[in-house]
C-alpha cells in the first residue's frame, strides 16, 4: 500500500513538474500570448512596399508593443500592399492621423510597424485605414540614393 | 486398469500433426486422457512433450488433427473462446512462472482478481487455502526471488489451482528437483487430483515418480506413441524402446552415437571440414 | 556464388519483411487493447514512474549540460558577428525544436526502452508469459499496452523538461558566466520563437518519439528468443533500432515540419 501510494505521488509530481516545463516553454521561451488580439480590433494600412515584413511582427506605439501584424496580402488593383493590424482592444485611442512606419530592429533585425500617433481628436476604429504610411528602408534602395545625391553634389 | 468409475475421456485427441519448421514433432497421434485420472505423458527430451500441453491448451494450433477437450474442438476456438476453456485449466509451467514482481500472496490472488469480484477479505480466505494446500501458508509474503525451486513450484500449483479448474497440467513437474521437494510434489499432484475430483495431465521423463502417480502412461518418440496402459502394463512391456527408456540403459534402439559416416571414413576425408 | 549471395540478401529481407509485419501486428493488438489502460490507470501509473519519473534525473542533468554547451558555443559563433543578443533563439529554438525531443528519445532508448526489452524478454523466457496466457489473461492488453502509453504520455514531459532545463542552462552559462544581457536573452527569445510551430512542433515530435521508441522496446522483448543469449541480444537490438529510428524519422518530421 505504502509503495504503491509513494509511486502514485512520484508520478504525480513528475506530471506536474513536466506541465511546469511545458508551461515555461510556452510562456517564457515562446510567449505565448493568450491572444488577446482576439478581443482586439483590425485596422487596414496600405504599403507601397513592406520589405521583408512578416506575419506576426509586432505593431508597437512608442516601442511597446500594442498588437501584430495579422495578414499581408497584394492589392493587383493599386499595386499596393494591403498589411492587416490587429490591435489590443485596450488601445482605443490611436488618432486618425496617425503614422505607420516599417522598421527594422538593429541593423539586421527582423521588421515592424512603429506607429506615430496624430493630433486628431478622432480615433480610429474596427475596420479603419491608416491613410498616412511610410514604406520599409530597402538598403538597395538606400545605397542607391546616398551614391546618386553625392553623384549629383560632386556634379 | 485402475479402477476408474467414469471411462470417458476429457481430453481426446484424433490424427493430431504438428511440424515446427521442418521438424515433424507430432505425426498422426491419437491421445486420449480419462475424467478423474493422472495420465502422463513421456518420452526422451525433444519428443514434444511440452509442445503437446501447448497444444491441448490452444498456445499452438495444429497442422491437421483434432483436439476435443470436454467436448470443445480446441483448434477451433477463437481467444474468447480459448479464454473461457482456460479458465477451467490449471497449467504449471516448468520453471513455476510467478511473476517476479508480485508476492507469493499476490501471485495466487492474481487470477482470482482477475476473474472473479470477490472481496478483499473473501479473497484472503480462498489464497490462504490454496496456499495451505500446498503448505507455504507461512511463506506468503516472500517474493518469489526469496523462493527455492521447489516452493516457487508449489506456489505456482497454488496459482494453477485457485479458480478450481477442472484439470491441470504439469510441465516437467520434477526436473531439477531435490528429492525431498520430488517427493512433496509427487504426493501433491495426486493428492490434489484424488481430493478436487481433478483430472490431471503430467508431461516428465523422470520414469520412478511419474510412473509412481500415473493412472495411465504414454510414452511418445519420434511424434508416435510407442508405447501406452498402466505403470503394470508399461512395466511388463517387452519392446527394445520401452525397456531401453524405462531402465535408462545407454544403448539401445536409440543409439548412443548420433548419426554419423563411419568413423574410419571420417577421418580419412581431407579438406572440407 | 552470385546466385548464393543474391538468395541470402532476398532472404535477409524477408526476414526484415517479416519482423517488420510482427511488429505492426503487435501494434496493432497494444492500440486495440487500450481500453484496459481506462479500465485500470493504476497500470499506467506504475508505468509513466518506470519511464518517466526513473528517467528523470538522466533527462535533467543531460539537458542542463547540453543547454550549457549550447550557451557556450553559440556565445563564441553568435558574438563574431555582433549578435550575442541572439544568443538566446539560438539556445532555445535548438532545444525545443531538435535537441530536446531527439536527445530525450535517445535517452530514454538508453535508459528505459533497454529495460523495458529486458524485463518483457526474461517474462517470456520464464514463461510469464505463457502463465498469463494459461490464466487467460491477455498479455499484450496486461503488459504492453501500459507500457506502451507509459511511454508515449512520459516522453513529451521528459522532452518539455530537458528543453526546459537547457534553456536554464543555457542562460547560466550566457548571461551569468559570458555577460549577455538578460533582458535581451528572454526578449530575442520570446520574439523569435513561436508557440504553434516550435513548441507545439517539438511536443508532436517527442509524442511520436515516444511511441516509436517504446514500441520497438516492447517488440524486441516480447519477439525475443527466450534464453538469456536471446535478451540480451534484443536488448542492444532495442537501443540500436530505436536510435536509428528516431535520428531518421527527425529527419522526416523535421522536413515535414518546418520545411514550408
Amino acid at each position: 500500500m505504502g509503495k504503491r501510494r509513494n509511486i502514485e505521488v512520484l508520478v504525480g509530481a513528475f506530471m506536474v513538474l513536466g506541465l511546469v516545463a511545458l508551461f515555461f516553454l510556452a510562456m517564457e521561451v515562446s510567449n505565448l500570448t493568450l491572444d488577446r488580439g482576439a478581443e482586439g480590433y483590425r485596422l487596414t494600412a496600405r504599403f507601397a512596399n513592406v520589405g521583408s515584413l512578416k506575419v506576426r511582427a509586432p505593431v508597437t506605439m512608442a516601442g511597446v508593443r500594442i498588437g501584430r501584424v495579422e495578414s499581408i496580402r497584394f492589392d493587383k488593383a493599386t499595386y499596393e500592399a494591403v498589411v492587416t493590424l490587429r490591435v489590443d482592444a485596450v488601445i482605443d485611442t490611436i488618432p486618425e492621423d496617425t503614422f505607420a512606419n516599417i522598421f527594422t530592429s538593429g541593423l539586421l533585425g527582423e521588421q515592424y510597424i512603429g506607429l506615430d500617433p496624430g493630433g486628431s481628436q478622432y480615433y480610429l476604429g474596427d475596420g479603419d485605414v491608416i491613410a498616412n504610411t511610410q514604406s520599409a528602408l530597402v538598403l538597395e534602395q538606400m545605397i542607391g540614393q546616398f551614391l546618386f545625391s553625392k553623384a549629383g553634389e560632386s556634379g | 486398469m485402475t479402477s476408474a468409475p467414469s471411462q470417458d475421456a476429457l481430453v481426446k485427441i484424433r490424427g493430431l500433426s504438428f511440424k515446427h519448421g521442418q521438424r515433424v514433432i507430432f505425426d498422426n497421434l491419437d491421445l486420449d486422457i480419462r475424467r478423474g485420472s493422472v495420465t502422463a505423458v513421456m518420452g526422451p527430451s525433444g519428443s514434444g512433450k511440452t509442445t503437446l500441453l501447448k497444444l491441448i491448451t490452444g498456445q499452438l494450433r495444429p497442422d491437421r488433427g483434432h483436439i476435443e477437450v470436454d467436448g470443445i474442438a480446441v483448434q477451433r476456438l477463437d481467444r474468447a473462446g480459448l479464454y473461457r476453456l482456460r479458465r477451467r485449466m490449471g497449467m504449471l509451467f516448468q520453471s513455476g512462472a510467478l511473476l517476479t514482481d508480485l508476492s507469493v500472496f499476490d501471485n495466487v490472488a492474481y487470477p482470482l482478481r482477475e476473474h472473479t469480484d470477490l472481496g478483499p477479505s473473501m479473497l484472503r480466505k480462498l489464497v490462504l487455502i490454496k496456499l495451505e494446500a500446498v503448505g507455504l501458508r507461512g511463506a506468503r509474503d516472500l517474493m518469489p526471488s526469496q523462493l527455492s525451486g521447489g516452493m516457487a513450484r508449489r506456489v505456482a500449483l497454488a496459482r494453477a489451482i485457485a479458480l478450481d479448474p477442472g484439470m491441470v497440467l504439469y510441465d516437467e513437474p520434477f526436473t531439477g528437483q531435490d528429492p525431498i521437494s520430488m517427493g512433496i510434489l509427487v504426493k501433491l499432484i495426486r493428492q490434489l487430483n484424488d481430493a478436487a475430483g481433478l483430472t490431471s495431465v503430467l508431461v516428465s521423463h523422470d520414469v520412478h515418480e511419474t510412473a509412481s502417480i500415473a493412472d495411465d502412461l504414454y510414452l511418445i518418440s519420434q511424434g508416435r506413441v510407442v508405447a501406452r496402459g498402466t505403470p503394470a502394463d508399461i512395466a511388463a512391456d517387452r519392446s527394445e524402446w520401452v525397456r531401453q527408456f524405462m531402465d535408462g540403459l545407454p544403448d539401445g534402439p536409440v543409439h548412443f552415437h548420433y548419426p554419423a559416416p563411419p568413423l574410419e571414413a571420417d577421418l580419412r576425408t581431407r579438406g572440407a571440414a | 556464388m552470385l546466385l548464393n549471395g543474391l538468395a541470402r540478401l532476398g532472404r535477409g529481407g524477408l526476414g526484415v519483411l517479416e519482423r517488420t509485419g510482427r511488429a505492426h501486428l503487435l501494434l496493432a493488438a497494444i492500440l486495440i487493447g487500450s481500453g484496459e489502460v481506462l479500465r485500470r490507470p493504476r497500470l499506467l501509473w506504475e508505468q509513466v514512474f518506470n519511464v518517466g519519473v526513473l528517467s528523470l534525473l538522466i533527462v535533467g542533468v543531460s539537458g542542463l549540460f547540453v543547454g550549457m554547451v549550447l550557451g557556450l558555443q553559440g556565445y563564441y559563433v553568435l558574438s563574431q558577428f555582433g549578435a550575442e543578443e541572439s544568443l538566446g533563439v539560438m539556445v532555445a529554438a535548438s532545444l525545443v525544436r531538435e535537441l530536446g525531443p531527439v536527445v530525450t528519445a535517445l535517452l530514454v532508448a538508453g535508459r528505459a526502452g533497454s529495460a523495458l526489452t529486458a524485463e518483457i524478454g526474461l517474462m517470456k523466457a520464464t514463461e510469464q508469459l505463457s502463465g498469463l496466457e494459461m490464466m487467460a489473461v491477455d498479455p499484450v492488453r496486461r503488459i504492453l499496452t501500459p507500457r506502451f502509453f507509459g511511454g508515449v504520455l512520459a516522453m513529451p514531459m521528459l522532452a518539455a523538461i530537458f528543453s526546459a532545463v537547457g534553456v536554464l542552462g543555457g542562460y547560466f552559462v550566457g548571461v551569468g558566466l559570458l555577460g549577455v544581457d538578460e533582458g535581451a536573452y528572454w526578449s530575442q527569445m520570446q520574439a523569435k520563437i513561436d508557440f504553434a510551430k516550435d513548441v507545439v512542433n517539438g511536443a508532436v515530435k517527442s509524442l511520436v518519439f515516444g511511441a516509436v521508441v517504446t514500441w520497438i522496446a516492447l517488440f524486441q522483448g516480447y519477439d525475443t528468443v527466450p534464453t538469456s543469449e536471446g535478451v540480451s541480444r534484443s536488448t542492444t537490438r532495442s537501443v540500436v533500432h530505436s536510435a536509428l529510428v528516431v535520428l531518421g524519422l527527425d529527419f522526416v518530421l523535421t522536413a515535414l515540419m518546418f520545411g514550408e
